[in-house]
């Protein structure tokens, strides 16, 4: 891989770690869509367990991992709200980018390196780099 | 229970219904690891692997939508297509709904079939679809790629709530009374909503990315660049 290449991969990969660990403190803590849909018609207390009604959610049982580690986003034995939600984001970004990039690595194309990408994107002479522009400019003063 | 659940959990689909759709998905991503090969060079395995831990970022950004009480996040299929193809993009969804399931707990792991058939499989697919339809319609312009984000992202999340109304059909632990329809209409509203936040994210990191690197847009490849033209415009308006 080229260095640009790296550079966005690792830049991407800051972002992500930005925003699992810490913008997700300030995600809406209310029931997503499907959740809302599935409550619909029963009623729930301030923890959101269904105490009457009749709804779609009604038969919900236990996950079978929910005493997992990392389980409902945040990090087991970590105290600290805002500590254990960054730190289980932190750790599913990794998690997910090393499954992600590993499974995908092994499943890829091996040998015929001549794919259309590398060499010849069409779009790749298009790239707005500023380092481009720059040159070209320069290159059409000098000359 | 759990209250940051975003997928399907344990007990809302009935197991044979939920075996079945384990099989279905299971096919349908051997489909798209035999397809996606074609598309996984040296370049395009870590990048998707990046898509991939951006969703799960995003993801875990649940945002209010105008309904009270109500939350919505990124299910990520329409932004994965863009950036890495439909088939690989399937894969990356389905890798963020595994290791949410297996290791954070979201999603019943008896419930993963459904929940990769909706978000990966069919968010995904009608997200493609679409994709393809309107970047050809579209002006090449940075404009008609934003578009075309927003819109098949927000298509790809009420056809992905629906998926689940279709599930919910087959094997609903819960007797709706007849009143299916009420589900239907309750899911689409509410996805509708969600899907402006999803429409929203996906055009922005689509044009970023665009702006950044357009030869890593999958969606871009084997058309004339859209990006060239508009560059100046883009600029004067940022």
């Amino acid at each position: 891989m080229k260095n640009r290449s790296w550079g966005f991969l690792v830049g991407g990969l800051l972002v992500a770690l930005l925003l699992a660990g810490v913008v997700s403190n300030y995600a809406s803590s209310h029931p997503d869509g499907l959740d809302s849909s599935l409550l619909k018609g029963c009623t729930v207390d301030a923890d959101d367990t269904i105490v009457g009604g009749s709804c779609p959610a009604q038969q919900a049982r236990e996950h079978e991992l929910g005493d997992s580690p990392l389980a409902d986003y945040g990090v087991q034995g970590v105290g600290n709200d805002f500590l254990s939600t960054g730190l289980s984001g932190v750790l599913g970004v990794l998690i997910t980018f090393a499954i992600g990039a590993g499974g995908f690595w092994l499943l890829r194309r091996r040998g015929g390196t001549s794919t259309p990408g590398d060499t010849a994107t069409p779009v790749e002479g298009a790239t707005p780099a500023e380092g481009d522009a720059a040159t070209t400019s320069r290159a059409g003063t000098a000359g | 229970m759990e209250t940051l659940a975003m997928h399907i959990s344990n007990g809302i689909i009935d197991g044979p219904v939920a075996a079945v759709f384990a099989a279905l998905a299971l096919a349908a991503l051997t489909g798209c690891v035999l397809r996606g090969r074609r598309d996984l060079d040296d370049r395009l395995a870590p990048m998707a692997g990046l898509v991939a831990a951006f969703i799960f970022a995003v993801q875990m950004l649940n945002f209010p939508i105008f309904t009270a009480g109500v939350s919505g996040h990124l299910l990520g299929g329409a932004l994965a297509a863009m950036l890495v193809g439909p088939w690989v993009g399937a894969l990356c969804v389905a890798v963020v709904l595994v290791v949410q399931a297996l290791i954070f707990g979201d999603g019943g792991v008896a419930m993963l079939g459904l929940n990769i058939t909706n978000m990966a499989l069919l968010g995904t697919a009608a997200a493609y679809l679409l994709i393809a339809v309107l970047l050809r319609v579209l002006p090449r312009t940075r404009a008609g790629l934003a578009v075309t984000a927003f819109v098949s992202a927000m298509v790809s999340v009420v056809v992905a709530s629906q998926g689940f109304v279709l599930q919910y059909w087959l094997g609903g632990t819960t007797d709706l009374g007849g009143n299916l329809a009420g589900l239907a209409g309750t899911m689409a509203g509410v996805h509708l909503l969600i899907g402006i936040g999803e429409g929203l994210i996906t055009a922005t990191t689509v044009l970023t990315v665009a702006k950044v690197r357009p030869d890593l847009v999958y969606a871009l490849r084997g058309l004339r660049s859209t990006s060239a033209p508009a560059v100046p415009v883009v600029g004067g308006v940022r």
